[in-house]
């Protein structure tokens, strides 16, 4: 069964449309990524889901009731906002209890559930405390226990951990999926963040002005991009991206001036005539070097132009077939500008993508 | 040969391996400019309290030594005699209550004035900035436009309004009047407000449920008091000082302690009391002092906390 369903959502601030005809499902208990960059409509999406934005067109059906016009705390919903979003006025049990007392629950229930949220995000001692008092992993976990309370079974995360200094944000990022694991709600998280994307969700939806580009899990949307705006968007070090085109000479290739690379077990979605102008992506992770590219069916020499050391891995910055190309390495290997390396890799592991269009064939 | 290392440190290094910093050092405290800035900052000091102490000097002053003429002497003979005359038995027009009615009239008119318009205000400035309806831009311009527009221009047609609803010349007729002319400056202050506040916190609000008044009254008043100090502040002192609405809706019986004054001061008969008309100026401008006084720290907070966000 679908937690929520989105139909035909349209949403328009004057002229400008802002999401136009957008439809999605999303199944109970899913953990589901809105990501993309900003200004792409994903928080508006997740706006008009809360019922905090009305929208033009269009339903939204959340467990089997038509919430389209429905006020946010009939939705069955809990939101965690990006600023945190503590009513400053009131401590840490003040802003956990204040859904509840609108909603006008016994007394004894809330303070189960209080306690309940409060254990589960460890955040107990700090009850009584005013969120000036908090550090900032503190007041999100409040903002998270605020959502905890409710006992929705829907929740929406806006940008959650976006406030947040990186090694916190790696803390909570983890802890956020546990509570996944363990209360198995329908999630909605949007951000702008692809590790967190990759790491948290089980389906990714990637939004560009306004529409849904691919909607599928992490590793489809990694290995098989639907296009070249996704495919550049997921993957840090960015895909390369070598220009040329199409060539059917006995068996399919991609050619430029200087690359014949033979496609081999490229599986195609589309066919592609002769001489059509494309795109090979490869992603930096996909380029093996020395004597593991050997056993590539693509191989090349390069001469090394900039080297970026990250510890883990080591970037190299080069050109192929006179196209800018960069690679990752050990983070061991000792590489110096200038060298001459070997380096190959499997067409399969590569995107075509049309020129044009931009779409994968 | 052994250096001791103390003194090395105790010692300025030579010029010739030390680098010279660039740029002039800092000036001394006292130099001849800064002399010259603070003389003309202090005469001027002088110049715009020079009445102030005038006042102060006549009203503790007796007539005889008055009449000798001497403004800036301070008085020989320490008499508390006019502010006690001023405040209780000096003729305004027709009575010789003093000025004790005239301020009791303007806390009458002062507290609910205030009170209203603010309450009024702040609902309007919420309602503007965070529950946005078709037009409310339109409404929220037209009722700025109003702050522009002279009162005199109004005054008349307000006559007939009050008249209509059968308020004029009384409390009522005077506190719908500050009540109406404080809105478009108070909605502007208060709508400012509420937009520099995160809108997710309104967002939370209405996710937990809460309504129109309870984000209000629960989320957002709680944390507006730097901008309630503002209005009362610009309120109290604004109605208390005013003269215009007062001696034409309030009614010869509710004339408030501005209007008394000029009664006192004016009255043409006998000889002018010097002292009695500085001492009750004082004591009408006794109450805007002690508010600026007492919050002007926080007024200026208020403000700028406005202003910067806002």
């Amino acid at each position: 069964m679908n937690s929520i369903s989105i139909r035909d959502l349209s949403l328009n601030f004057g002229e400008a449309t802002v999401l136009d005809q957008l439809n999605l499902d999303v199944a109970e208990g899913e953990f589901l990524v809105l990501l993309g960059a900003s200004g792409c409509g994903k928080s508006t999406l997740l706006n008009c889901i809360a019922g905090l934005l009305d929208l033009s067109e269009g339903q939204i059906i959340i467990n089997g009731k038509n919430v389209t016009w429905a006020e946010p705390k009939d939705r069955g919903i809990g939101m965690v906002f990006q600023s945190y979003a503590l009513y400053p006025q009131m401590t840490v049990r003040g802003n956990l209890t204040f859904g509840l007392k609108n909603a006008k629950v016994p007394r004894d229930d809330i303070e189960h559930r209080v306690n309940r949220a409060a254990q589960m995000l460890q955040i107990e001692p700090l009850l009584n405390r005013k969120p000036g008092q908090l550090s900032g992993g503190q007041r999100q976990r409040v903002a998270i226990g605020r959502a905890l309370v409710r006992d929705v079974d829907v929740f929406l995360f806006d940008e959650p951990l976006s406030n947040l200094d990186a090694k916190l944000r790696a803390e909570l990022r983890v802890e956020l999926k546990r509570l996944h694991q363990k209360l198995r709600n329908t999630m909605i998280y949007v951000t702008h963040d692809q590790v967190e994307a990759m790491t948290l969700a089980d389906r990714i939806a990637i939004m560009r002005d306004g529409v849904i580009q691919q909607l599928a899990d992490p590793f489809t949307i990694y290995n098989q991009p639907v296009n070249k705006y996704v495919a550049s968007f997921i993957g840090s070090p960015a895909m390369n991206f070598l220009d040329g085109a199409y060539g059917v000479d006995g068996q399919p290739s991609f050619t430029s001036d200087t690359l014949d690379i033979a496609l081999g077990r490229y599986t195609f979605k589309t066919r592609a005539e002769d001489n059509r102008p494309i795109y090979l992506g490869i992603r930096p992770e996909h380029v093996w070097v020395g004597d593991a590219a050997q056993e590539q069916p693509f191989r090349s020499d390069i001469s090394v132009e900039v080297v970026e050391p990250m510890g883990s891995d080591t970037l190299v910055w080069t050109s192929l077939g006179n196209q800018p190309f960069h690679f990752r390495m050990d983070g061991q290997a000792t590489v110096n500008v200038g060298d001459r390396l070997p380096i190959g890799f499997d067409p399969v592991q590569a995107s075509l993508f049309d020129k044009t269009s931009e779409i994968r064939l | 040969m052994t250096v001791e290392p103390y003194e090395i440190t105790q010692t300025k290094p030579s010029k010739s391996f030390a680098i010279e910093p660039s740029g002039a050092k800092p000036l001394r405290r006292f130099n001849p400019t800064r002399i010259m800035l603070y003389s003309v900052l202090l005469v001027a000091a002088v110049y715009y309290l020079l009445p102030l102490y005038v006042m102060m000097m006549t009203s503790l002053k007796g007539l005889p030594e008055i009449r000798l003429g001497n403004i800036f002497a301070p008085p020989v003979e320490i008499t508390f005699a006019p502010w006690a005359k001023a405040w209780d038995t000096a003729c305004t027009g027709l009575y010789c209550e003093g000025l004790k009615v005239g301020f009791w009239n303007s806390v009458k008119i002062t507290i609910p004035s205030v009170v209203m318009s603010i309450t009024i205000a702040s609902v309007n400035g919420y309602a503007l900035s965070n529950w946005k309806f078709k037009g409310s831009e339109v409404f929220f311009t037209i009722l700025i436009f109003g702050s522009f527009i002279p009162y005199q221009v109004m005054l008349y047609p307000l006559v007939i309004v009050t008249r209509e609803l059968g308020i004029f010349g009384s409390l009522q007729g005077v506190i719908f009047i500050h009540t109406i002319f404080g809105m478009p400056i108070l909605t502007l202050l208060f709508r400012n407000y509420f937009a520099a506040l995160p809108e997710e916190l309104f967002k939370a609000a209405r996710v937990d449920g809460a309504g129109f008044w309870g984000i209000f009254l629960k989320v957002l008043v709680p944390m507006s008091a730097p901008i309630f100090v503002v209005a009362v502040i610009l309120q109290v002192t604004g109605i208390w000082n005013d003269f215009l609405f007062g001696v034409i809706f309030s009614g010869v019986k509710n004339f408030p302690m501005t209007v008394q004054l000029n009664n006192i001061v004016n009255t043409t008969q006998g000889v002018k009391e010097y002292n009695v008309n500085m001492a009750a100026t004082l004591l009408t401008g006794a109450v805007p002092l002690a508010v600026y006084f007492f919050s002007g720290r926080f007024f200026v907070r208020g403000v700028a906390a406005g202003a910067v966000k806002g």
